[in-house]
């Protein structure tokens, strides 16, 4: 394998939008900017969908891996895949051409910036998820705050420039810190390569600091209650395509960081901090929860239920059992495909009647049921019925804290009920009720593109929920691997006396 | 004699200086071809520093002179800077009517104090090299004398200066006394031991020298000349200075005070600090780009400043990478500025900003990543200039100064942000006039494709700096 795969799908979206950026623009010309952003993103989820079929399962080393001298002497470029980052891979590049298609409808204004913003931001996103290296990681992690702020402050809502500016300044301040931790591991452990620092390992006494470094940026990003407070605001006055992004792949990346650098590099700080997470998450879970039940504004809802389902997905991975570390990964793909989802069909009705606020709308099934069929299976896909994605990934997890915590795992399952509510409320007042207002009578059911992009998120939830296999063993290998170099059950039957 | 071709681009610019004032004096209406001559003076000047061989390391007229790989690559920076900012505010100087043959004159001069101050190895030469670039600076930002502001700005950085220029004699003098040498090394020889009469010389040689660069608490005077001058100046002013006055504060600390490193490094160390988080927070009040630049540059200087408070080689290091990106960051903010121009009038406050990006894609666009640079969001240049100086920080274990220098920018990040919004979020104002000469273009785009191109390969200016020898 000579050919750098990786590096493509990082550069592929850049390319585009350099080709974007530099094609004149006129009002004709557009449209066809639309066409290079949708080509180039498409390309970019068939070639990493060949990268998922050429991946070796079975392997626990991590595969493509590219190294290139880059700060010399310092840091290298590199990059590479096991089995867990590669879906979320996957993840990116499936979402992204979804949101190129419905700037249609939700983009007034500045169409040729947004799909710059879109495509710079994928390259960011991938970055994020291949990079094996913490100053790769930390340069990918901050750059993709540029595009997300100007996604967010030029194409928002009423009040963007306040959640803009919220997003940006929580995200960077609890990032600093996990610069200062990587300067720091370079200078105990003189590298910053991930492969290296698995093998050398990181001393004990230096782990309880660092962890709780990393924790700042990722809590925020996750988010974890009470760092929460800035996604309800980005999630509502974010364009559609904005929030989807945020939802489906932004927060993963926290996700996605506590597995690989919190539990990997610091395994016991990790355990240390066991009660920490458990305590937040579960105060995410159920708090958020009656949050999200009071909240009036459907945006401001499915983002609260973000915050909650990422409870869970923390509450999974700090289990550190090899069930709770694959519910967390597969909650995150499922709430990816879901809150996308959910986001797009709130960009639906909002782009029809131009408001959120959930008691003007009311009876829709009888005007739109193509619209009430695809709503349907993704408010039940958030609640995680079983026959959805979202079951296995919440299954997973609280089979996970079971083994751990009986407790924990009992509170935590008060979650899914106060999750079903919620959103079957929601569900109901949207959809079902009578219909009281008039302008809702005049709207039109889904119009061709909606039809495609909603019904290719919901074939993977549904497929995902009656075979969970192909991710389940993509991420197999490397999860047991994760839990076995770091010696994660040794730790665990330590502290629990056996 | 032979040492003599070490100076020759000193002693061509001294040459070019009184060539050009007895020109301008003969010949009728020729500013403008001052002007150019004075760039392609300065041109000339950095092709002879380029000429001298790279590794020669020698010193001159009793070793009080000092020809070595820093001042070579500080030179090199400095003739370069002076060449970009003469050829981005040439257009301006003509509108804003202050186009006479003195104004490059004097430029060239306050360039050649500068040279000297940073061959200095003697606390004589020192001096002298200071007060030829002061004495410039003073005429050049009170140049619009029929401005209140700009004399006000100019008396004002006299006054200060000049206040600031006597603690720093008094400083030399201390050290003269208790050391009983003027030359550099020669003091590192003959203060083994600490006395006080020693600290307080450091202390008020340190003084003077943070009051040229503007840190806190030395720093009142940089808004209001910042906001005063002629913005021609003010890029001067922002740049070029703190090229001279850090590769002084490199020599004073690392060559004659280098053992007597725990007599200055608390106070680099509250400098730096004070610096960075007085600059972040005092700039989100204000109206005004210059002043509100002034400010920043303050707190870059705070950055520049926690390099050097290691004392370790690549804690210097790493503040000439910093002092390197500062510029051009710089150097691409005030090109963007002179493009604000309107009927032969500039525009200097942020609010004149809004909207741009609506009229002007492009303008906005550099300052886009521009501002992003300057908050130090990466994968942008300014990111890496304080990746380098926290890795050297980190290194000495100083994690109160690497947490407040990182807090601090999340401060600082708030008010970039605050000009962004007002470009791209908020509702567009009268078009600004698109039509710009070469030098402003070229300027403009050079130092921005640096500041976004600078990640892909981050090592070639580490590399050169790296080379840097210090003592």
């Amino acid at each position: 394998m000579n050919f750098p795969i990786l590096s493509s799908l990082i550069l592929l979206p850049t390319i585009g939008a350099l080709f974007i950026f530099f094609v004149r623009s006129s009002n004709s010309q557009y449209q066809s900017s639309k066409y290079v952003a949708l080509f180039i993103t498409l390309a970019n989820f068939f070639l990493s969908l060949y990268l998922w079929i050429v991946f070796d399962k079975s392997i626990v080393d991590f595969q493509f891996v590219e190294e290139r001298e880059w700060i010399s002497g310092f840091v290298n470029y590199k990059v590479g895949v096991d089995g867990i980052s590669i879906l979320f891979i996957l993840l990116t590049t499936f979402i992204t051409p979804i949101c190129v298609i419905t700037v249609n409808a939700t983009i007034k204004n500045r169409l040729k910036d947004f799909l710059i913003a879109i495509l710079i931001l994928e390259t960011f996103m991938i970055g994020v998820f291949c990079s094996l290296d913490l100053v790769v990681f930390y340069l990918f992690f901050e750059a993709g705050l540029i595009p997300m702020f100007l996604i967010i402050g030029i194409w928002g809502g009423e009040r963007r420039v306040y959640s803009a500016f919220k997003f940006f300044l929580y995200t960077l301040l609890g990032s600093v810190l996990m610069l200062v931790a990587i300067i720091s591991i370079y200078w105990i452990t003189g590298t910053t390569d991930v492969i290296k620092l698995y093998e050398l390992g990181i001393d004990a006494k230096y782990q309880n600091l660092l962890w709780l470094a990393f924790f700042s940026s990722f809590a925020v990003k996750t988010p974890m209650w009470p760092v929460h407070t800035w996604l309800p605001d980005a999630h509502v006055e974010a364009p559609t395509a904005g929030s989807v992004l945020l939802a489906a792949i932004l927060l993963k990346m926290a996700g996605y960081g506590f597995i690989r650098f919190s539990l990997g590099l610091f395994p016991d700080a990790s355990l240390y901090f066991v009660p920490l997470v458990y305590t937040l998450s579960l105060i995410a879970i159920i708090y958020t929860s009656l949050v999200a039940l009071m909240q009036e504004d459907m945006k401001k809802l499915i983002a609260y239920s973000s915050v909650a389902h990422m409870g869970f997905v923390t509450l999974g991975i700090f289990t550190m059992t090899q069930q709770g570390i694959e519910g967390s990964i597969f909650q995150m793909i499922s709430h990816g495909l879901v809150s996308a989802a959910l986001f797009l069909c709130v960009g639906v009705v909002y782009d029809r009647l131009h408001t959120r606020l959930i008691n003007r709308y009311g009876g829709l099934v009888s005007i739109m049921p193509k619209y009430a069929i695809v709503f349907m299976v993704f408010t039940l896909g958030a609640l995680g019925l079983p026959g959805t994605s979202g079951f296995i990934g919440e299954f997973l997890v609280l089979m996970g804290a079971f083994k751990k915590n009986i407790l924990v795992a009992t509170i935590a399952s008060l979650g899914v009920i106060l999750g079903a509510a919620y959103m079957l409320w929601l569900y109901k007042r949207i959809i079902f009720g009578k219909l009281i207002n008039e302008d809702v009578k005049k709207m039109v059911d889904l119009k061709r593109f909606e039809i495609v992009t909603l019904w290719l998120l919901v074939l993977p939830i549904i497929f995902f929920g009656f075979y969970p296999e192909p991710l389940i063993n993509s991420i197999e290998v490397s999860v047991a691997n994760m839990i076995d170099m770091n010696d994660l059950d040794k730790i665990n039957k330590l502290a629990l006396g056996d | 004699m032979e040492n003599l071709q070490l100076i020759i681009p000193e002693l061509f610019i001294s040459i070019m200086i009184m060539f050009l004032l007895i020109f301008g004096v003969f010949k009728k209406n020729s500013s403008q071809l001052v002007y150019n001559l004075t760039t392609v003076s300065l041109v000339a000047a950095l092709a002879l520093i380029i000429n001298l061989e790279a590794q020669i390391q020698s010193s001159l007229f009793n070793n009080s002179y000092n020809i070595d790989s820093l001042a070579r690559f500080m030179k090199i920076l400095l003739i370069l800077s002076g060449i970009f900012v003469m050829l981005s505010s040439s257009k301006y100087i003509q509108i804003s009517k202050i186009s006479k043959i003195e104004y490059p004159i004097l430029i060239l001069c306050s360039i050649l104090g500068m040279m000297v101050m940073i061959s200095s190895n003697d606390l004589i030469v020192f001096y002298m090299g200071l007060e030829l670039q002061s004495l410039a600076l003073y005429v050049l930002a009170s140049f619009n004398r029929d401005n209140l502001l700009s004399t006000e700005s100019g008396l004002k950085y006299f006054v200060l200066s000049a206040l600031s220029s006597g603690l720093l004699l008094y400083g030399c003098s201390l050290i003269y006394g208790f050391s009983e040498t003027t030359n550099f090394n020669q003091i590192m020889v003959n203060t083994k031991e600490i006395e006080y009469g020693l600290t307080f010389g450091i202390v008020f040689i340190l003084v003077g020298l943070a009051f040229k660069i503007s840190a806190v608490p030395f720093h009142m005077w940089a808004p209001d000349v910042y906001q005063g001058s002629p913005t021609s100046v003010t890029v001067f002013f922002a740049l070029l200075p703190k090229i001279a006055a850090l590769t002084v504060f490199i020599r004073f600390l690392y060559i004659p005070f280098y053992e007597l490193g725990d007599q200055w490094q608390m106070i680099i160390i509250f400098l730096s600090i004070a610096s960075m988080v007085f600059g972040a927070v005092a700039a989100i009040g204000q109206k005004n780009l210059k002043r509100l630049i002034a400010y920043s540059s303050i707190s870059h200087m705070g950055y520049a400043l926690a390099g050097l408070s290691t004392g370790t080689t690549q804690g210097v290091q790493s503040s000439i990478t910093y002092i390197t990106i500062y510029l051009v960051m710089n150097l691409a903010f005030f090109s963007c500025l002179f493009m604000l121009k309107r009927n032969d009038e500039y525009y200097e406050n942020i609010d004149d900003l809004s909207g741009l990006s609506k009229n002007h894609p492009l303008l906005s666009l550099s300052l886009l990543v521009v501002l992003f640079s300057l908050a130090g969001i990466p994968p942008l240049a300014g990111f890496f200039a304080k990746f380098y100086i926290f890795v050297a920080v980190i290194n000495e274990k100083m994690y109160f100064l690497a947490i407040v220098g990182l807090l601090a920018t999340v401060i600082a990040a708030f008010y970039y942000l605050r000009i962004i919004k007002i470009i791209y979020f908020d509702p567009e104002k009268e078009k600004f006039e698109s039509k710009h000469n070469l030098g402003l273009k070229f300027t403009l785009v050079a130092s921005t494709f640096f500041i976004l191109a600078y990640f892909i390969y981050p090592s070639g200016i580490v590399d050169i700096i790296s080379q840097i020898n210090i003592n």
